[in-house]
């Protein structure tokens, strides 16, 4: 079994159970750990000492007291810092929150909760969630454990760093466009953005509704898996949460991929600039057909229009959200002559320069003259991205993608010039846009020893597919308990 | 070089702009719709930044899609029901110990009304 920090959430909750270790024990190494290590990699916003040692000083209560435990009793979990935690402050990374202490608890923290897991505390991310490299925080920017020089990725940056360095088990994030996937790429975790609606979206702090939701972080497939199983389920109080029955996830990592047929986007794979990344693709592709899997090939013709369409439709969603930060109800407050102006300077002073670029580009988007050219014709190429999918599903069970098109970026590289930092979210758009279900895990290294992330895609509500053809991958891959050397 | 008027005073673009997708003046009139402030620097360079992200997104105009429904959601739902059954909400003193100033119970803001 490995040892600290590296152990898995299911050898933690052996522990814990079996009275090897004590929940409270356990919490106080990885807040020490994480405490240590936050100074260097900056991925945690708050830590919560109190609450994580309280809930697990109940764990062990519940254990003496011969109760039946959580799946995932004793498991510590670093939440983004955009979910809503009661009497912990919530921030977004962002200035205008930067006091906020929710009243209640976001609909994953209640089920992690139950489950039993110990909440370390809130990670950072771009602020509201808008970015791709975590350099967006008010806060000050997240280092990738691989690389300190390199972005971690974002905008779950903190959640993917923290688990990949060994200061959490497992952690939640929110992807709206990538932002989970692209961060577990960069950092060498997996990660799961499941089909929208599969995960209820209360208490997260809504970026794009149409596009947001919760998913899971973790250093294994399994334990990834597990976690969904633990999140995923109907909640009443998001419309928009199916009312579908949750699947079995951590099992279906045990199906094997005999007969299923991978859809490999060839031109995609074909067109990529990157040798490293397209090698690792390659090489994970070759892996599951040696292990039983069909490729076929298969074509999404307007993945390229992905990017205008995600920075139309999100930005607008984003400035209808964002309306209601006018410092009354909470958060800052700029006090102005009159009203008008308490607005105004509120969010001037209180939102960072890519959320403001973000509301801007989706205030124009609606606006009266502009709605048909861009926002409804966004909407309309969408449906083109969604038909993509129903198409290559029609010929194969998962599509296999890269996540990201190159390796982890130098931190600064690309905060001069908004539009190469969106172009970096090309792989993982489209499925956010479509709605499906999709998942990114280890595939290789680059020369530079950068983990490189293998996205996979499935139909809406087919997350157990990813996780059999996930764990074949993770069987394959040959990274074994590889970590980043310099925090081992 | 052209010298557009912005907020009253004068401003010196980089570079030349005519043929921006997007004015000073729209970058100008969208701020405050959104209600935010842009000093002259930064609805300069908000301009720079916006025209080439819309350049970028003329992308789109290539497809014909007069005729394809929108997605406003990607996974079809009907707007659901449920039981209408009483619950207790969240507690004001709570709700309002967030907001920046409060009195009497409520959320307190900045005159609206001049009073005679």
């Amino acid at each position: 079994m490995p040892d600290f920090p590296w152990q898995s959430a299911f050898e933690i909750r052996e522990q814990v159970v079996s009275g090897a270790a004590s929940a409270v024990d356990m919490a106080r190494a990885y807040l020490h750990r994480a405490e240590a290590l936050n100074s260097t990699l900056r991925c945690f916003l708050t830590l919560d000492y109190e609450g994580a040692l309280a809930s697990a000083a109940q764990v062990d209560r519940a254990r003496r007291d011969g109760k039946d435990l959580g799946p995932l009793a004793g498991v510590p979990v670093a939440l983004k810092d955009n979910l809503c935690t009661r009497g912990l402050r919530t921030t977004c990374a962002s200035k205008i929150l930067e006091g906020y202490v929710p009243p209640y608890d976001a609909h994953v923290v209640d089920a992690l909760r139950a489950a039993g897991a110990i909440i370390l505390g809130k990670t950072n991310l771009d602020e509201f969630a808008m970015g791709s490299s975590n350099e967006n925080s008010a806060f000050g920017n997240v280092h990738n454990p691989w690389d300190l020089n390199r972005a971690p990725g974002g905008s779950s940056g903190g959640s993917a760093c923290a688990t990949a360095a060994g200061l959490t088990a497992l952690a939640l994030g929110s992807d709206t466009g990538g932002s989970v996937r692209q961060p577990a790429a960069f950092c060498g975790i997996t990660a799961i953005k499941p089909t929208y609606g599969r995960v209820s979206r209360y208490g997260l702090v809504a970026f794009a509704s149409s596009l947001d939701q919760v998913g899971p972080m973790a250093r294994s497939v399994r334990e990834a898996a597990q976690l969904l199983e633990v999140i995923a389920g109907h909640d009443p109080r998001d419309a928009t949460s199916a009312e579908r029955e949750t699947g079995a996830y951590l099992a279906a990592c045990d199906r094997g991929v005999r007969g299923l047929r991978i859809g490999v986007v060839r031109d995609l794979l074909e067109g990529l600039q990157d040798v490293d990344v397209r090698s690792a693709v390659e090489a994970a592709l070759g892996a599951l057909e040696k292990a039983g899997a069909v490729l076929v090939d298969v074509s999404l013709p307007h993945a390229d229009h992905a990017v205008s369409v995600y920075y139309l439709i999100a930005t607008a969603e984003a400035s209808s959200n964002l309306a209601r930060f006018d410092g009354i109800r909470y958060g800052l407050r700029v006090q102005g002559e009159d009203l008008a102006e308490t607005y105004t300077k509120t969010r001037a002073q209180g939102f960072g320069p890519e959320v403001r670029r973000r509301i801007m580009l989706g205030t124009y988007a609606l606006s009266a003259g502009y709605y048909d050219a861009f926002y409804l014709k966004a909407q309309r190429v969408r449906t083109l991205i969604r038909r993509d999918y129903d198409a290559a599903f029609e010929r194969c069970d998962v599509v296999c993608t890269p996540t990201t098109p190159t390796a982890a970026f130098a931190l600064g590289e690309k905060t001069s010039d908004p539009l190469q930092m969106y172009l970096a979210d090309i792989f993982t758009l489209p499925p956010s846009l479509a709605g499906v279900a999709a998942l990114s895990t280890p595939c290789g290294r680059s020369r530079d020893g950068l983990p490189i992330g293998l996205q996979l895609v499935a139909p809406p509500f087919e997350e157990e597919r990813l996780c059999t053809v996930a764990q074949a991958v993770e069987d394959t891959s040959g990274l074994g308990d590889a970590h980043p050397a310099a925090l081992a | 070089m052209r010298t557009p008027r912005v907020a009253g005073r004068i401003c010196y673009l980089r570079r030349p702009m005519a043929d921006a997708r997007i004015s000073l003046e729209q970058v100008l009139h969208v701020a405050k719709l959104a209600r935010l402030t842009l000093s002259e620097q930064e609805a300069r360079e908000m301009q720079e930044q916006l025209d080439a992200i819309l350049r970028y997104m003329e992308g789109l105009d290539t497809l014909d899609v007069s005729e394809v429904p929108p997605t406003f959601h990607s996974i079809p739902m009907l707007a659901p029901l449920r039981p209408d059954v009483p619950a207790r909400c969240s507690d004001r003193s709570e709700i309002l110990a967030q907001a920046p100033d409060s009195q009497w119970g409520g959320f307190a803001v900045p005159l609206v009304l001049e009073v005679e």
